[in-house]
């Protein structure tokens, strides 16, 4: 498998029973993510035996169904405690957890600000197409302000959250943003969420056209993509853009990095130390 | 972030921008890949088309992607890495002629059987 490359590689990783194609909708960034996902797995030379995938429910949920890895697919809003069981149980395994934006933020809300105070050392892509797409076109919590969707058809009123600063402010060891146009650099984010001790969140943009874009006013898949191309900047640029002028812009690349253990780590630490000194 | 995007001014001139070719890419590094596209894999999005820097892809009538200008191509990996379903293989070109190697490697790729020889698609069109 090792000169191997590109679409042949992640053909290589997917489970071909699965029924491909997959079920994500055409011009759907899923696809792309789970892509970066088995690029960067490879790319950091992890064995198929070493990896966990846990997702969630939504249309996040069947990646974890579509890779040849070890994979739970888990209750709504639940993938992060079921990945903090499994890796207290085997600290060796590296584990990673795929959710929706709904699913980490909205009914899983109080797992991702725990996960993050905890610090376990579990790594988690928050796939944020500003919906719930899978169950019909409801506004979600990063549903933005003004946005039509189906549940509220004259503009969404509310604020929405910012999965960067909430992760950040719940004390998360890594935290980025990236989008699926950007793929190089979303491959370089998610092989340093997985390289990185503690708890680590990956932000991922990614459009949904059947159930955002349609009603928003964007007429093709393509057109989402070109709002990414416009709209995700780099953070140092970001900076340097006046306030004023910043419109729908929204920084990306590493927001925190620490190298604080894991909570995995400092458990085997004291078990050890709690044998020894009987 | 698509917030109110529909209002947008300049996103309809953003859209039609579309780079000069000859500015884009060296002449050199032309024509020594094939592109493969898994006619059963492909959706239809557009992405590869709209986006290619070249022009390889085009949609058919049937809104799949088809390669039209392979002897453009440069190599660039855009199609490969931004493809949702999987569907478009570049590979480097050995020979003017289709690599011994390729077929059965297309093959290996995607062993439901969904995927076609390229010769077959080719005639697809």
């Amino acid at each position: 498998m090792a000169d191997i490359k590109g679409t042949q590689l992640i053909h290589e990783y997917l489970r071909h029973n699965k029924k491909f194609p997959h079920v994500f909708c055409s011009g759907c960034g899923h696809g792309i993510v789970l892509g970066s996902l088995i690029r960067s797995i490879h790319g950091l030379g992890l064995s198929k035996d070493d990896v966990c995938i846990v997702a969630g429910i939504g249309c996040s949920g069947r990646l974890a169904a579509y890779v040849d890895f070890n994979t739970v697919h888990t209750c709504h809003g639940r993938a992060l405690t079921f990945a903090t069981g499994i890796k207290m149980a085997k600290p060796g395994m590296h584990v990673i957890v795929v959710m929706g934006d709904g699913d980490s933020m909205a009914i899983g809300g109080n797992h991702l600000i725990h996960a993050a105070r905890r610090n376990i050392g579990v790594t988690a892509l928050i796939l944020n197409n500003n919906i719930y797409g899978m169950t019909g076109g409801q506004c979600s919590p990063t549903t933005p302000a003004g946005a039509n969707t189906q549940t509220t058809p004259m503009g969404q009123m509310e604020q929405s959250f910012d999965c960067v600063e909430l992760c950040t402010a719940a004390g998360a060891n890594f935290v980025a943003r990236g989008s699926v146009f950007h793929v190089k650099r979303l491959d370089s984010m998610i092989m340093e969420g997985i390289k990185n001790p503690g708890f680590g969140v990956v932000e991922i943009m990614t459009p949904c056209f059947t159930q955002y874009g349609r009603k928003n006013g964007f007429k093709s898949p393509v057109e989402m993509f070109h709002a990414l191309k416009k709209n995700v900047v780099k953070r140092e640029r970001f900076d340097e853009i006046p306030e004023a002028d910043r419109g729908e812009k929204v920084p990306s690349g590493i927001f925190v990095q620490k190298d604080t253990p894991g909570l995995e780590e400092k458990f085997y630490e004291m078990a050890a130390r709690c044998q020894g000194g009987k | 972030m698509f917030r109110g995007s529909f209002v947008s001014r300049d996103r309809e001139a953003y859209g039609k921008f579309t780079p000069n070719p000859d500015q884009v890419m060296s002449a050199k590094s032309k024509g020594k890949s094939i592109v493969t596209i898994f006619p059963d894999w492909c959706k239809g999005c557009g992405i590869c088309a709209a986006f290619c820097p070249v022009k390889v892809m085009e949609l058919n009538d049937q809104g799949k992607a088809v390669v039209v200008r392979e002897e453009e191509c440069i190599n660039c990996g855009f199609c490969e890495l931004h493809c949702p379903d999987f569907a478009i293989m570049v590979q480097p070109k050995v020979d003017s002629e289709i690599p011994a190697g390729s077929k059965s490697a297309h093959v290996n790729a995607a062993p439901n059987g969904s995927v076609e020889s390229e010769k077959s698609i080719k005639e697809k069109g």
